[in-house]
């Protein structure tokens, strides 16, 4: 059992002479933030939406919002990762196929992988949105619309801004899943942080260092986050409440 | 538009698409909920243990496990369970091992951590007094745990740790990155080769959601059945 440790391999350069291994692995690590906060954005914004019409008092909106989370919830991640990469471009109405399919390197993969992972990852949000609004006192949303607010003003100035401050510990959980998972990108050629040490492994042959590495980087991410995060939860707290607990969604 | 789609390709490769690929995924979910069940609940009674170094070895891997992204992993497991084999069996060099015994080995200890902490909420579900119960009626430890605690807690945490094992069932396509003939591997294997990506990723995921939705809604109809109401 002979296994060559050698530490010292991140300060050497790469055989593509771009830098040492050590940048290889920090410019996959900016490609791995760059692709969880892109798709965060579209996860949040979406997810909103959808969690918002699943409690909404009509019932062809909640049924959109249940079918959409069905649909997202139950095809495998990296499945759907082939299905905006390989086949969302040849179903596009011709110009825009081809627009697509001719995007240049980073951006061909990038896109598509983003894409990808904000309206997977909006299923995810959706469930918390519709849980938050639902943990909410029945009364609350009748009080809003007993002072005269339409529907709309009740979800925007009631319901809401209790909702996210509710979900604030499950909604970390899925940032922490949308930055694990936008290493399936690397299956479309996304050379985020996983990828990067699996370029280090096979350039250096120093497989355990490289995975050792980025491994440390992901838990050091996770914490940061996690920090950042209670940090976030204690600004907005509401005093006379005690800390929200929502069960957290799986990974 | 979709005239220039071939839906035939499907239809002809499917013998080789559900006895190869659905059989390899299937097999490779049923091994990892058996080990992943057993070995979470060994890893949730460490993490509950008195004893504190069980208790923070478990903590870590756990933490650990949940921290990194599966297809880390993957990677991870597949160069070192060779070495692993070597030094269990003192063999000088890192031993072969296959496909499947490696996305055996690598799913069982990453759900693991998962289906411990499911398995954590259950045994934490069971009122303590049942505990005492148990050690005043003169039972071990083992015994206390096999026979009164976890079988409840099991029973309890049944739909959760099924709706773990159809996230798993679905991460499993994750062993496409080795190179491996599961499901999608080998719809990925046709699809390169015949040039019908469109058809085959669309009936790949067909068949996921259908699987998957039915999975759910058993689980759905057994939750209402197994409920104990304390």
């Amino acid at each position: 059992m002979h296994y060559h440790w050698n530490w010292t391999i991140f300060w050497d350069l790469t055989p593509e002479g771009t830098g040492t291994y050590l940048h290889t692995l920090w410019v996959g690590l900016m490609w791995t933030l760059a692709t969880a906060l892109s798709a965060w954005v579209i996860a949040l914004v979406l997810g909103s939406i959808l969690g918002v019409i699943r409690t909404a008092p009509r019932k062809w909106a909640a049924a959109i919002g249940n079918g959409y989370v069905e649909l997202f919830r139950n095809i495998p991640l990296l499945v759907q990762m082939f299905l905006w990469f390989f086949v969302m471009p040849e179903l596009l109405p011709g110009r825009l196929g081809d627009a697509v399919k001719q995007m240049p390197p980073p951006w061909a993969s990038f896109v598509p992988a983003v894409l990808c992972l904000g309206f997977f990852t909006a299923a995810r949000v959706a469930e918390q949105v519709r849980a938050g609004i639902q943990a909410l006192p029945r009364g609350q949303g009748m009080a809003g619309t007993a002072l005269g607010l339409t529907l709309p003003q009740t979800y925007r100035y009631v319901l809401l801004p209790m909702a996210f401050r509710v979900i604030l510990p499950p909604l970390t959980s899925e940032f922490l899943n949308i930055i694990k998972n936008s290493s399936v990108a690397l299956t479309i050629g996304v050379v985020e942080l996983t990828a990067a040490a699996r370029t280090m492994q096979e350039f250096s042959f120093q497989v355990f260092e490289a995975f050792t590495a980025a491994t440390l980087i992901y838990i050091v991410v996770n914490i940061a986050v996690v920090f950042a995060m209670r940090r976030v939860e204690q600004r907005v707290a509401i005093p006379g409440f005690i800390g929200p607990v929502l069960k957290t969604a799986t990974h | 538009m979709l005239g220039q789609f071939d839906f035939g390709v499907i239809a002809r490769n499917l013998p080789y698409l559900l006895k190869v690929g659905m059989t390899f995924t299937l097999t490779l979910t049923a091994l990892v909920v058996v080990g992943g069940v057993i070995f979470g609940t060994l890893l949730a009674m460490m993490r509950l243990s008195s004893f504190r170094p069980l208790s923070i070895v478990a903590t870590a891997y756990i933490n650990l496990m949940r921290s990194v992204p599966l297809v880390l992993v993957i990677f991870w497991f597949y160069f070192l369970v060779p070495y692993i084999g070597a030094w269990i069996i003192g063999a000088s060099t890192p031993v072969k091992v296959g496909a499947f015994l490696s996305s055996v080995i690598t799913f069982t200890m990453f759900e693991a951590a998962y289906y411990a902490e499911i398995m954590r909420a259950g045994i934490q579900s069971i009122p303590r007094g049942q505990v005492w119960a148990g050690y005043a009626l003169g039972l071990n430890y083992w015994q206390t745990m096999g026979k009164i605690v976890l079988p409840q807690a099991f029973r309890n945490m049944v739909p959760i740790l099924l709706t773990q094992t159809i996230v798993m069932f679905q991460d499993t396509s994750l062993v496409y990155v080795l190179s491996i003939t599961d499901f999608l591997g080998a719809a990925s294997k046709v699809a390169e080769r015949d040039g019908r990506l469109v058809e085959m990723y669309l009936f790949v995921a067909l068949v996921y959601f259908i699987m998957c939705i039915a999975g759910s809604y058993l689980v759905r109809r057994l939750q209402r059945r197994v409920a104990i109401i304390h």
